[in-house]
């Protein structure tokens, strides 16, 4: 079973903070596959996680280009699958998209999850009253069955 | 000179022929669109692979609206960034092909400057300062060109391009690909000020903008009706987030020319194809006294003319490259 959290951003800021706060845990190799609603907050996450990343480029939409490639404390591979709507299409988006060596972070993730790999972490956003966003993590594999405790306490604060 | 260019950044494979910088002999331009409409945008492997069949038969189309023979070009010029790297190969692959099977200077053109570039088919040759608003589905930036040429970006957007909101606001309403000509058609009906969705300005001095917000205001909004049990009238918020964008971009636009105490303005990018923008730009730059400079349609959204024409620029300068001219992705406007 996914380790579970649902936590409670009050603002984009805090999205973003908690988008830092579980940069904190990343290693090379792990896959962050975010999902929500248009407007949910996915990439403002992702610039939370760029920022504690020590990514300094400004993080904006990947949504023209499909995949943004940022240099930081990892590599960080920004992506966005919105406009495809095959497998097929995924696959043919890269090398550098599930690298090895990088962080990579796929919005509207759960329209490919078939493609990703086992060990992931699954944040989804979902609009809430008064512009609150509730976002549940899910932690799929050994990678994030080990980190259950630190994750739960990175995240103690959106609780 | 005869300078040929070739645009394969995007979705659009095109081709045009240009005579000493300013005359325009051929504009030819075979649309993926309806390849990509059933995705929703453009999916970069079928980009690819229609410029691969198209590239050829486009370059013979413009060859012959130009009267012109290969053996009469003097130089090949392409667009070699940004946008999407498999797209951009195979132009830049068949403008190698073409300068080195001809013995032609290879010319490697700047998208973006070549958007602005493109003004001096109809304007005649520009005369900077000049500041520029840059739009389009990948691209929201402001930038200035000095009086010797050279570009200074001053501000683009920190989230989302304007195109890029136009296109995801219409497939969230339901309206086909590409969103930004159908919004635009939707909110002649509607009422721009019927709802009153936010304008993000970042008031920090900075010719930055944001236009999440923006997006994330409409889906609120939408969402909001439908728990209600009411009925939206689109044409209402078509007209009402168009007016936000507009806005956003108008007052950050004067607000550069202003600063750098320059009185022209360009406008350059497919969103320039927008008639609210282009309409209120109109009218704010004449109650200015400023001089607007707004391209014709086809030479907003992207063609092969624009390369043409700032290909014809570097030639003049003689800054031709090397053959071995790579492709950037993210190739910056400045610079």
């Amino acid at each position: 079973m996914p380790t579970t959290l649902t936590l409670r951003c009050a603002a984009p800021e805090d999205t973003r903070a908690l988008g830092s706060a579980i940069a904190s845990l990343l290693r090379a190799g792990d896959v962050v596959a975010l999902s929500g609603e248009l407007g949910a907050g996915k990439t403002c996450f992702v610039q939370g996680t760029a920022a504690g990343l020590d990514v300094t480029d400004p993080i904006t939409s990947p949504t023209f280009v499909l995949v943004k490639l940022y240099e930081g404390r990892l590599p960080l591979v920004h992506c966005d699958v919105y406009r495809l709507e095959t497998l097929r299409d995924v696959q043919d988006l890269g090398d550098e998209v599930l690298a090895p060596d990088a962080v990579t972070c796929i919005e509207w993730g759960d329209a490919i999850t078939p493609l990703l790999p086992e060990d992931r972490l699954e944040v989804e956003l979902v609009h809430g009253e008064d512009g609150v966003r509730i976002v549940e993590l899910r932690g799929h594999g050994s990678r994030w069955t080990d980190v259950d405790g630190s994750l739960s306490e990175v995240c103690e604060p959106w609780r | 000179m005869l300078v040929l260019g070739i645009e394969t950044s995007c979705d659009e494979t095109a081709v045009g022929i240009v005579e000493d910088r300013l005359t325009l002999h051929a504009n030819v331009i075979a649309s993926q669109t309806d390849l990509h409409a059933p995705y929703g945008g453009v999916v970069p492997e079928v980009a690819a692979r229609a410029h691969l069949e198209q590239l050829l038969p486009t370059i013979d189309r413009a060859l012959v609206q130009s009267g012109a023979r290969l053996s009469d070009v003097d130089a090949i010029a392409v667009t070699h960034g940004p946008g999407l790297v498999g797209a951009l190969l195979v132009g830049v692959s068949a403008a190698k092909g073409l300068a080195l099977a001809h013995d032609l200077p290879l010319l490697g053109v700047n998208h973006l400057r070549a958007h602005v570039e493109v003004a001096q088919l109809e304007y005649g040759d520009l005369t900077p300062p000049l500041v520029a608003l840059v739009v389009s589905g990948g691209h929201t930036s402001i930038v200035v060109m000095d009086e010797d040429g050279t570009f200074r970006q001053l501000g683009s957007t920190i989230d989302d391009a304007a195109g890029e909101a136009f296109d995801k606001i219409a497939r969230f309403i339901g309206l086909p690909f590409p969103g930004g000509p159908e919004i635009d058609k939707l909110a002649w009906g509607g009422d721009p000020s019927a709802y009153a969705f936010p304008r993000a300005m970042q008031h920090d001095g900075s010719y930055d903008m944001s236009l999440s917000g923006l997006k994330t205001a409409v889906v609120r909004e939408l969402r909001r009706l439908e728990a209600a049990g009411q009925e939206p009238d689109l044409a209402d918020v078509a007209a009402s987030f168009q007016e936000a964008i507009v806005d956003v971009q108008l007052e950050k636009t004067l607000a550069a020319a202003a600063a750098e105490d320059i009185d022209q303005v360009v406008l350059a990018g497919g969103v320039a194809a927008n008639s609210r923008l282009r309409q209120r730009f109109a009218a704010a730059c004449e109650t200015n006294g400023q001089r607007l400079v707004v391209p014709s349609i086809p030479l907003c959204t992207d063609n092969g003319a624009m390369v043409a024409a700032s290909g014809s620029n570097l030639l003049a300068a003689g800054s031709s490259a090397g053959i071995d001219l790579a492709v950037d992705p993210n190739l910056p406007l400045a610079g």
